[in-house]
């Protein structure tokens, strides 16, 4: 059976593991190389590394540091962040990344999309978004605004509509990342969660929130989510991935058990 | 030394440097006489089936494929790669493939709308007969997987391991004589899939008994 991934999430800052809350205060956790084989050893299924200052101050991905990691881990890993172009997308899948995650980049410029799922592949092509909550109304029907550049700006963009938007394009899997929840350990945000995995045809990853074992058996059970993300719990040395791992599995959750 | 083919599907990095870390030396190429050369025959990819058929005849790598296959040299199909070994794939409308294993490459239907397709992850391979690539590998192994399309042997015996997803139960790899192929990434698998690899490095081509 085909088995729900669980992702920790590693925001660079040259060449530092941070961790801030909503963007704020942010703290140096270790080296991002060494970090990467520490979860992969220690079982999680797949990583993501986002270089979360780039995109403000238009700094170039650091792909060696992609190279390293590609070297010494064995497991599928993505890069979000400072993709500028279909170049920096060559550059990082060339390293070694599985997948290249677009965000801000995709909004400004629907078509790097299409271009880079025909060149490489949809499977390579990652859609983050970040929405917020906002009122429904005609403008927001999912009642989820998508933002950009770090939550910094709002694009008057309907998150349901941008998602599927975003899978007609060619993205070959979206991360759901609340704006509303992350950094806060309280809980990833179910209905967000569900409304664009039921509607649209990829995976959706689930990002933004996760705090406890049963956040993650809710974003899977109730968020119908294909896999999660997560920083805090693990980064902090509260969890560790078989703690998790097993909690998942005794809820009858599937899970990767060997490794 | 590991000869992987580069017919310029997909990205090959991850492949080269999963056979490194296991200390192989890896060539990569797209020229036939090197393919007729090499030793162990690695034969990776992503991407689209017809698009791929197309890029190995404009490179005229096929007669080499077939030769070195022929030859008995290890030879190793991975995702893409082992779906081009069969007769032909549902894939861009009928595409002819190899035709080295007989069977077919059919898509995914899926009835359950958080069914996703592709299939993305790590699913378990139930190991159906025992084969010296997957020596020291236990059943239920888990491996990851990228794929919209899926390897239906006709040939029962060259089953080698099979995975459940949607609406399929499906060879997920496969064998036969010196050849052996996976529908999964054991480059992406984690040690699991460096074990494979490694006892694909050190395999002769002889006892698959597939």
């Amino acid at each position: 059976m085909l088995t729900k991934r669980i992702i920790p999430c590693l925001d660079v800052r040259r060449r530092k593991v941070t961790k801030g809350v909503r963007f704020q205060n942010n703290i140096d956790l270790g080296d991002p190389v060494e970090m990467a084989v520490a979860y992969s050893d220690g079982g999680c299924d797949e990583l993501v590394f986002y270089d979360i200052t780039a995109s403000a101050d238009q700094r170039d991905i650091d792909i060696d540091m992609v190279r390293e990691v590609a070297k010494a881990v064995h497991i599928p890993f993505a890069v979000g962040g400072g993709i500028k172009n279909l170049e920096d997308m060559r550059q990082v899948l060339l390293a070694g990344a599985e997948k290249v995650s677009v965000n801000s980049l995709a909004v400004q410029n629907p078509n790097i999309i299409t271009q880079g799922a025909k060149q490489f592949g949809s499977q390579c092509i990652v859609l983050g978004m970040d929405p917020v909550g906002v009122a429904k109304s005609d403008k927001f029907p999912s009642g989820y605004e998508i933002t950009i550049e770090g939550f910094r700006k709002r694009t008057g963009l309907d998150a349901l509509q941008w998602a599927k938007h975003a899978e007609e394009l060619g993205a070959g899997e979206i991360v759901v990342n609340s704006v509303d929840a992350d950094g806060t350990q309280e809980g990833f945000e179910i209905n967000l969660t569900r409304l664009i995995a039921e509607n649209v045809g990829i995976p959706v990853v689930a990002s933004g929130g996760g705090g406890t074992c049963q956040h993650l058996i809710d974003v899977f059970n109730k968020g119908k989510a294909d896999a999660a993300i997560i920083a805090s719990m693990i980064h902090t040395g509260r969890f560790t991935i078989r703690q998790i791992k097993d909690k998942l599995i005794a809820a009858g959750i599937p899970i990767r058990q060997k490794w | 030394m590991i000869t992987i083919i580069d017919y310029k599907a997909g990205n090959l990095t991850s492949v080269r440097l999963a056979f490194e870390h296991i200390g192989c030396k890896v060539k990569i190429t797209d020229k036939a006489e090197e393919i007729l050369q090499a030793e162990k025959i690695v034969f990776p990819g992503v991407g689209a089936a017809k698009a791929a058929m197309e890029t190995i005849k404009t490179l005229n790598i096929l007669e080499a494929i077939y030769k070195v296959i022929a030859d008995g040299r290890p030879f190793f199909g991975i995702c893409i790669g082992m779906q081009l070994l069969f007769k032909m794939s549902e894939e861009d409308g009928g595409t002819k493939c190899l035709g080295i294993l007989a069977g077919s490459v059919k898509k995914f239907k899926s009835a359950d709308r958080f069914c996703k397709i592709p299939q993305m992850g790590w699913n378990t391979v139930k190991i159906i007969k025992s084969h010296p690539v997957f020596e020291g590998i236990e059943d239920q192994s888990e491996f990851y997987f990228v794929h919209s399309y899926y390897p239906s042997c006709d040939e029962k015996s060259n089953i080698i391991g099979q995975t459940e997803y949607a609406d399929a139960v499906f060879a997920s790899a496969a064998g036969k004589e010196n050849l052996v192929a996976t529908q999964f990434h054991p480059e992406r698998s984690g040690r699991i899939g460096l074990k494979l690899l490694e006892n694909f490095s050190k395999w002769d081509g002889r006892d698959g008994k597939c």
